[in-house]
């Protein structure tokens, strides 16, 4: 009796938990998607601050905010070495560019023992807690509205509308696709050290091709035309499965279908308005 | 002003402007013409920086930006609107004049994003001149519509107020008058020449003889992407090559009409 109520708690509080680091997963994807660009490395980007914040808990002992940090860092980084060549492609060529780099990545976890190869890290301490995770969740929220309200959020819009013409008004595209690019790393490097924080293992196969279209549909479900859209549809597309455990073998069947049924009646997302800004 | 040196620009298999050069002189209207497909709007796109040339140089206000990004001329003071209007259709039509202004806006980002005083007084200042601008150009009852319901005329406008936005030293228009009928092209015409006794320099492109003879300082003619003419409206009217390059064609007849 105890322990199935034991059980319980704890499956909801994963499932809270969840909530809160698949919206900044969600905002991740906001990031590159608000200019219009299409980038599925969200997901290997969070593979490599997952591990990263594993392997410093575990090896080192570090003080979580330091693993937190690093974890953001160090795929920025790397969204700052890979970005320079992939910057130059568009449209599906760098989807396909990054989704390239979340195979190369889960075979490279695989075959690397100190990262703890195919079996993948386990026995990771639970230190997420729920005020980190959604106190973060609720700065970075902040910042993206913030961000949007102003002049920059008014050439990122002006990017996804029509890039040609935002150069010409003067608009740096590339550093605000580089500097998209990089938000969006760290974002995925955090969202990836909270998860493993919390779920106590992650294994190499959890950051690849499935993991990136899910944090893609966060952000279809929702829209982009705010950055409340994509935190909205991490929510429902986090709990649905949950409310709809009863017919487990439809699940995902139900979530590909809302997919489909948004893109085809609502291609703005569930929350298609815009934010008010000045002359809005 | 602008100095364009044997500026060529090929896609494959087809010569779009071929080893063009010519100089804008401050503050006049310098009109561009030439039929359709002369290679008119490959020009723009090379002056403006969008599509890099084969081969030649741009210089600007004195200094080569042939390899500058777009970004860099608008800053330095190039404008442009589009043949086909590139307004940014779900932002207001206040919003798109405000993007124009973009280079202009000098408070840092940390500032912009956490609305500081500096930042707040900017935007209010923005604000004010986005709606002066809008007056300017004829379209300020529309300030707050989504700038994909403006008619195509007023779109037009918006393009022309949104490049004004940045106080640019040279302004490249791409067909302004198309689409809009006499009375809105009249008063476009009057519009370049307020602006021209500002101090605006422009360079146009249109393919309404009548207005670009009424508004021209001086003209440079392209036909299959090579220059086959340049001078003053009345030089260019009576030009043999020119009236041959039209031929068969209404501006032939219009530049035959104004000549007679
Ligand atoms: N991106 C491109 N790729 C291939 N060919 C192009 C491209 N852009 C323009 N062209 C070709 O280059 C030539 C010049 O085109 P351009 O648009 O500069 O002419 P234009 O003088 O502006 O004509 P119009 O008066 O019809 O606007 C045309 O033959 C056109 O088909
Ligand atoms: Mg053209």
């Amino acid at each position: 009796m105890m322990a199935t109520l034991d059980d319980l708690l704890w499956s909801y509080q994963s499932l809270i938990y969840g909530l809160g680091t698949n919206a900044i997963l969600g905002l991740s994807m906001y990031a590159v998607l608000q200019l219009g660009q299409l980038s599925l490395g969200q997901a290997a980007f969070m593979g490599i601050g997952a591990y990263t914040g594993a392997l410093l808990t575990l090896r080192l002992g570090l003080p979580f905010p330091l693993v937190l940090a690093a974890a953001a860092m160090v795929p920025a980084l790397a969204a700052l070495v890979i970005g320079g060549p992939t910057m130059k492609l568009s449209g599906v060529h760098l989807a396909i560019a990054t989704i390239g780099l979340g195979e190369v990545l889960r075979v490279a976890y695989i075959n690397t023992d100190a990262m703890g190869g195919a079996l993948g890290l386990s026995g990771i301490p639970e230190k997420s807690t729920f005020a980190i995770i959604f106190g973060l969740l609720a700065v970075i929220l902040a910042g993206f509205i913030l961000a949007s309200r102003s002049k920059i959020g008014r050439a990122c819009e002006a990017i996804r509308e029509d890039e040609a013409a935002a150069r010409v008004m003067g608009i740096d595209v590339s550093a605000y696709k580089m500097t998209a690019l990089v938000i969006s790393a760290a974002l995925a490097g955090l969202a990836g050290a909270l998860n493993a924080h919390f779920s106590s293992f992650i294994g190499p196969n959890e950051f690849a091709f499935e993991a990136a279209v899910s944090i893609l549909s966060f952000a279809i479900l929702g829209g982009v035309t705010t950055p409340f859209g994509p935190v909205l549809g991490a929510f429902v597309l986090t709990a649905l499965p949950e409310l709809l455990r009863p017919f487990h073998d439809f699940r995902l069947v139900f979530n590909g279908l809302i997919i489909v049924l948004v893109v085809i009646f609502l291609p703005r997302g569930i929350l298609g308005f815009r934010i008010r800004r000045t002359g809005g | 002003m602008l100095t364009v040196e044997t500026l060529s620009r090929t896609f494959t298999g087809l010569i779009a402007v071929d080893d063009v050069s010519f100089a804008v002189t401050p503050n006049t209207i310098h009109s561009l013409i030439g039929p359709n497909g002369a290679g008119k709007t490959t020009l723009f796109n090379m002056i403006s920086g969008l599509l890099p040339p084969s081969g030649g140089t741009i210089a600007f206000q004195g200094g080569d930006i042939t390899a500058l990004p777009p970004h860099r001329r608008a800053r330095l003071g190039l404008g442009r609107t589009f043949q086909n209007l590139r307004v940014f259709g779900e932002m207001t039509v206040l919003e798109n004049v405000l993007t124009g202004m973009h280079p202009r806006l000098g408070v840092a980002w940390p500032l912009a994003v956490l609305r500081s005083p500096a930042a707040r007084a900017e935007e209010r200042a923005g604000l004010a001149k986005a709606q002066a601008l809008l007056a300017k150009v004829g379209i300020a009852d529309h300030a707050r519509r989504p700038a994909a319901d403006l008619a195509y005329g007023d779109q037009r406008r918006l393009e022309i107020a949104r490049a004004l936005a940045s106080d640019p030293a040279l302004l490249l228009l791409d067909e302004p008058a198309a689409g809009m009928n006499p009375t809105e092209t009249a008063a476009l015409g009057d519009l370049l020449l307020e602006l021209r006794q500002e101090g605006l320099t422009i360079l146009l492109v249109e393919h309404d003889m009548g207005f670009v003879m009424r508004l021209s300082d001086r003209l440079t003619v392209l036909n299959f992407g090579r220059k086959i003419a340049e001078g003053g409206p009345a030089e260019i009217r009576d030009d043999p090559t020119v009236i041959e390059a039209y031929l068969g064609t209404k501006v032939a007849r219009k530049l035959a009409g104004a000549a007679a």
